[in-house]
């Protein structure tokens, strides 16, 4: 179904700013959709990560709201197929520090319960709070 | 052969069975492992940004050890560290790219750890267990065994940390063979399967782990569908997900079918004739020891 996006004004510093933080030209998107189509999340996600691309490269500071950012697991799915070798996990990870550095963390400890902390690996914990906490 | 050695702390704690077994296997065919005199956690999942350079310190900092131990004479002229772990392999390997890639950003990591006794001089090769192997020859470990895995189906999982991204992987990206090369030399069965390099949801086990039952249902199902009587990983986030996610999925849904998950280094031990006690398979959630009973491999 046709979907009718609202464009705000585009802000250049927020693009310049993944861009240089991502270290990724953000501008080269194809927009051909390989990352979207082979992302094991896409499903969940409520923007797709080639729509986050054009958002971002339009300038759309509201993907920031997105659950997407928060989704990507860093998996390199997409990063091995992109036919212009773009690496979206570090769009993803740009993003991500964005939030996390102005001090908002996506996770509270406190919310994970005694028996679950007792059952996960060290590798679970610290992934986590490396890519969820500032 | 001695080299050095990562063990990362998951292996330390949860998943003691990947690592006794790795060591009483390599030790089988002359392989031994020096854990580095001190270690540091590697931080697990590699930093991403451009300018998140203080990420980097942590595993740099561990291939200061790898100079020493040289010095030192614990190991003879010997450059490489030996990972097990799927995602320490993968961390230190992009942070030791970008050390080597980049002169400005290791004159700085340098300067910061002015207080150790060198500097780090970008010439550490991470390796990880699986291409020691694939060096050595698979034909060679095939001729090592003793207790062929006959008829046993085993799925060759990779993850996402052995493969991706292309500067790292061991193997092709998109059409690995090493793990199933190593599943041939121990004379089981390979399955061809669509889900090998699919991801398990990672970290996000934490905290939304409804993405993780998902995943690993289908990994699972695949893995069922195509035959397979075990899986073999060598990442303990994907053997947690696969595993332990996976015996809760069969506490909530009775009917599902589980299929038992092994460390590589578990089925390579049986197969080098080791006891079973030396596996640490009580440590698999889902019985690790029923299919080897039925197919006459353990007692
Ligand atoms: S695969 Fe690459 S070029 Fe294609 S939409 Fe995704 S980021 Fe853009
Ligand atoms: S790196 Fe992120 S966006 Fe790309 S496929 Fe993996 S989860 Fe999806
Ligand atoms: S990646 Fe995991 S196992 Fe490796 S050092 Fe870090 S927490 Fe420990
Ligand atoms: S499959 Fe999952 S835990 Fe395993 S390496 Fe990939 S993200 Fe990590």
């Amino acid at each position: 179904m046709a979907q009718i996006i609202k464009l705000k004004d585009k802000n250049t510093d927020f693009l310049e700013k993944i861009t240089e933080l991502s270290g990724e030209q953000i501008t080269l998107c194809e927009q051909c959709g390989t990352c979207s189509a082979g992302c094991p999340f896409v499903s969940e996600m409520d923007i797709n990560p080639s729509q986050i691309m054009r958002l971002v490269m339009l300038g759309q500071e509201s993907v920031m709201d997105s659950k997407t950012m928060w989704l990507c697991a860093s998996c390199f799915t997409c990063t091995v197929r992109c036919p212009r070798k773009l690496d979206l996990s570090k769009v993803s990870e740009a993003l991500r520090q964005v939030k996390l550095r102005g001090a908002i963390d996506e996770i509270d400890i406190k919310e994970i319960s005694d028996e679950e902390a007792l059952k996960l690996p060290t590798i679970a914990v610290v992934g986590s709070f490396r890519k969820f906490t500032g | 052969m001695k080299i050095p050695y990562f063990p990362g702390c998951t292996l330390k704690t949860t998943a003691q069975n990947f690592e006794m077994s790795a060591i009483e296997s390599a030790k089988k065919i002359g392989i031994e492992f020096i854990e580095l005199p001190r270690w540091n956690c590697c931080g697990v999942v590699a930093s991403l940004t451009s300018d998140d350079l203080m990420r980097h310190l942590a595993p740099v900092r561990n291939f200061l050890r790898v100079q020493e131990m040289n010095k030192q004479g614990l190991v003879e002229n010997e450059n490489r560290l030996l990972t097990l772990c799927s995602m320490c392999y993968n961390t230190l390997s992009l942070s030791n790219l970008r050390m080597k890639n980049d002169a400005d950003d290791l004159q700085k990591i340098n300067d910061f750890m002015h207080k150790e006794e060198e500097n780090y001089d970008g010439n550490i090769e991470v390796v990880h267990f699986l291409s020691i192997l694939e060096e050595m020859g698979f034909d060679k470990l095939a001729q090592k065994i003793t207790k062929p895995l006959k008829d046993l189906k085993v799925a060759s999982y990779y993850g996402c940390m052995l493969l991706r991204p292309k500067e790292v992987g061991i193997d092709d990206a998109e059409a690995p063979t090493i793990l199933e090369n190593f599943v041939k030399s121990l004379k089981a069965e390979t399955v061809d399967w669509d889900a090998g390099s699919r991801c398990c949801g990672s970290y996000h086990t934490v905290n939304n782990v409804e993405i993780v039952y998902t995943l690993v249902k289908g990994i699972i199902l695949d893995a069922r569908k195509n035959g397979a009587e075990a899986i073999i990983t060598s990442c303990p986030l994907c053997a947690f997900n696969l595993d332990v996610r996976q015996s809760e999925i069969k506490k909530d849904n009775p009917d599902f079918q589980t299929i038992p998950i092994f460390y590589f280094t578990q089925l390579m031990g049986i197969a080098l004739g080791l006891n079973k006690e030396a596996l640490g398979l009580e440590f698999n959630k889902i019985d690790a020891e029923d299919i080897l009973k039925k197919k006459k491999l353990i007692k």
